[in-house]
């Protein structure tokens, strides 16, 4: 027969996450994403060396409205970032995600020390890498980022986001203390490039940054995400280096938001048992978008990161 | 390979009559390459030259339909590797097994089940669109009484999975007349199998381990005469599945090759595991599965499922919509602000997931845009005071906001005067972007 393997041009770029003793930081173990030269467990016609990573999800402040499934998995830890950090990790986390919820203007203002000593907290309480996540208001992070990124100095994290209005800040501090970057674009090829170039304008290596599309949930708006990574992701192998980085996806955060995910018995009775919906409601969704090159998978909910890597261990079997 | 249009030009009388209402054969042939044509238009082609070009200018992927009347399913004809360069055409069928094995209540109970498989979303109705029996009992007659309860109950299109041609004869006894895919033939039963396909005019699947035995199969089975085949390959493990779904398409779509030209079936049993077979399910219908039969059969392990084929076979030139009218979030009092936003699906989950996360119950009224975002529904006329005032009219917002203020999205501040004059009510300019929501409301309506 002839043959349909595709010839793609371009790797995606391989990026390694946390430091250890050896590299100057105290992290335990490292991990290692992308290095794909095509698209997902395509074998036949490229390598796909390594499997996407899971972090989970955990926030500097006690969340509110979480729903059941996830108080079941954290209630009792969720006010202590170390204890919480701790669990995740129990949970399956390769990564964690330390989101700064708490210091946005609405969700408790909390200071850039406070914030720096919440991630100090993490770093002593886990060996995984971190992703740190700001708050979303630029004046915010603009204040909190930079005292945070010094506190992880040397620990080789993820620091997110920077976009096209607001990049200088967060570029500058990842530079110094040598942290890896998250560029977010709202679903857009173009804008994707754009923060890529914009960053990498300021001395940042191209290889050291994450694209963060923007996800959509399983429901609403999966389909958008999906294409504009796998357009995104076909670009990138076909040669174009300002999509050669890997993609990151906040299925959790998407997921847990909406009604089909978070919705009681009570509330729909035909859809059963919440415990279970929820949480494959979120595999589900990281699943699908595994299928369009994700390669970092923020999740929440316990089982949906266990049988998410069950799936996955199938595909690197 | 498809036909260029000068190749299509060969095959024509090159009269240049007019009759196909084209004003020369090769403008005509043009149009036919393009699709924009059929040939039949040309009252003068020859019948040796229609069978060539009825050859060439069939769809790469067969189009195959399976059940009859109201249970009715179309896959295949797909025309893309990507969503994004088109879109996928037609929703894989999601099929939910039934064993033969199973004491008649039971299969009964199973069928039932399936039926109500059904949820809205988006203003549409999602539903598993087939039921597969197996004939695990290998008995064709406790076989055609399984497909007999199944096919009474429930309203679904059926697959009927038995390698026992006399299993197949049996079942189709009892409901040729729904036109199920028999599932299916192989190496050692097809012409028994292609036989009964052709004479009940039925769909059939080939079965065969790997692409080059599934080649070979399809031309035999196209040789005793049946059209419409569904592919299985028999692959073990995820990774094999994906490579022979992505090659068969990709050698269909690419390659013209025939053999390989139809939708896949694939199938994802359990084993004690129950969110697993759904992970799977979903990545196969997102690279190109036709079918997907699975054992999974609770509610929370099919809406993801239906829901991840509705997003992946959304077209992604026609923006989803969501229903116009007021939706609320939470449980909002007399004194609930009344937000305004556009039908645009991610435009209104983006407003509505920034007003969930206030914790503000709201109103929202969505307006009609046509599936448009705020500043392109604005600049096209469909998101200005008279669309918004008609449709406070329309949705009755009085009975949910008797403050009479409205909350208009800042990106259309300048609606603002002309909208107050013409309703009546106190018009306030909102954030220009969702993620202001949640502060704006709370500093406002908080209370």
């Amino acid at each position: 027969m002839e043959s349909v393997v595709e010839k793609w041009t371009t790797k995606v770029n391989t990026i390694t996450l946390g430091a250890t003793k050896q590299m100057g930081g105290t992290r335990e173990k490292t991990v290692t994403v992308g290095g794909s030269s095509t698209l997902p467990y395509l074998n036949f016609e490229g390598a796909w060396p390594n499997p996407p990573a899971i972090a989970i999800e955990m926030w500097d402040r006690e969340p509110d409205g979480w729903p059941e499934p996830l108080a079941d998995a954290y209630a009792d830890v969720w006010k202590d970032p170390a204890k919480w950090a701790k669990r995740a990790v129990e949970y399956g986390a390769e990564m964690l995600c330390v989101t700064l919820k708490g210091t946005h203007p609405d969700f408790g203002n909390r200071s850039p020390d406070e914030a720096a000593g919440v991630v100090k907290d993490v770093l002593k309480a886990v060996g995984v890498p971190l992703i740190i996540w700001g708050s979303g208001d630029f004046n915010k992070d603009n204040d909190v980022m930079p005292r945070v990124s010094e506190a992880a100095k040397g620990e080789n994290c993820l620091l997110g986001t920077a976009v096209e209005k607001n990049y200088k800040t967060l570029t500058a501090s990842c530079l110094a203390d040598g942290h890896k970057i998250i560029g977010e674009s709202p679903l857009d090829i173009n804008i994707a490039k754009q923060v890529n170039i914009l960053i990498s304008e300021m001395g940042f290596k191209l290889e050291d940054i994450v694209i963060f599309p923007a996800t959509g949930a399983l429901g609403y708006g999966m389909e958008y995400s999906y294409s504009i990574m796998e357009r995104g992701r076909t670009a990138g192998l076909s040669g174009d280096r300002m999509l050669a980085q890997p993609v990151i996806c906040t299925v959790g955060q998407e997921s847990w938001r909406v009604k089909e995910a978070r919705g009681s018995e009570k509330d729909f009775p035909t859809w059963g048992d919440l415990k279970k919906r929820g949480p494959l409601w979120e595999a589900t969704c990281a699943a699908t978008l595994m299928q369009a090159g994700g390669e970092i998978v923020v999740m929440r909910h316990p089982d949906a990161v266990k049988s998410f890597k069950s799936l996955l261990r199938e595909f690197t079997a | 390979m498809a036909l260029t249009g000068l190749d299509i030009y060969k095959l024509l009388p090159k009269t240049n009559c007019g009759e196909c209402k084209s004003p020369t054969c090769l403008a005509f042939a043009m149009r036919v390459a393009q699709k924009q044509a059929s040939i039949d238009q040309c009252p003068h082609v020859s019948a040796e030259s229609k069978e060539k070009l009825g050859a060439a200018s069939a769809p790469p992927i067969q189009l195959v339909t399976i059940g009859a009347g109201d249970f009715k399913i179309a896959i295949g004809n797909e025309t893309v590797l990507f969503r994004h360069e088109e879109t996928f055409h037609h929703p894989a069928g999601i099929a939910v097994t039934v064993s033969d094995k199973l004491s008649e209540a039971e299969i009964g109970a199973r069928a039932d089940k399936i039926v109500h498989l059904i949820f809205e979303r988006v203003g549409m109705k999602i539903a598993v669109d087939m039921a597969c029996i197996m004939n695990d009992s290998g008995d064709p007659a406790k076989f055609a009484a399984a497909v007999k309860i199944v096919a009474q109950k429930a309203p679904v299109a059926l697959i009927l999975a038995s390698d026992n041609p006399d299993s197949l004869k049996a079942a189709l006894e009892v409901c040729a007349d729904r036109r199920p895919l028999l599932c299916g033939a192989n190496a050692s039963n097809y012409q028994a199998v292609a036989a009964l396909a052709k004479e009940k005019n039925c769909p059939v699947v080939a079965r065969a381990k790997g692409l080059e035995a599934l080649t070979d199969l399809t031309q035999k089975i196209t040789a005793a005469g049946v059209k419409e085949i569904v592919l299985e390959s028999g692959a073990e493990g995820v990774r094999q599945t994906l490579e022979d779904l992505t090659k068969a398409r990709r050698y269909a779509l690419r390659k013209s090759f025939r053999p390989l030209g139809y939708p896949m079936l694939t199938c994802m049993m359990g084993d004690g595991d129950s969110f697993l077979p759904v992970l799977k399910a979903a990545a196969y219908i997102a690279k190109y599965a036709g079918i997907v039969v699975t054992d999974a059969i609770e509610p929370w392990q099919l809406m993801p499922l239906l829901t991840v084929r509705q997003n992946i076979y959304t077209d992604p030139r026609k923006p989803l919509q969501v229903e116009p009218g007021v939706h609320k979030i939470g449980e909002p009092g007399s004194k609930a602000p009344l937000l305004i936003t556009t039908n645009f699906s991610l435009t209104y989950y983006t407003v509505e997931g920034e007003v969930e996360g206030s914790k503000v119950a709201s109103n929202i009224l969505v307006v009609d845009t046509e599936g448009t975002s705020v500043l392109t529904a604005w600049a096209a006329e469909k998101f200005t005071t008279d669309q918004i005032a008609a449709a406070m009219n329309k949705y009755e917002v009085e009975a949910v906001a008797s403050h009479k203020k409205v909350i208009i999205p800042g990106l259309i501040a300048v609606e603002s005067g002309k909208l107050q004059e013409e309703s009546g009510w106190e018009v306030i300019v909102g954030p220009k972007e969702a993620s202001g929501i949640p502060s704006y409301l709370k500093a406002n309506w908080g209370g």
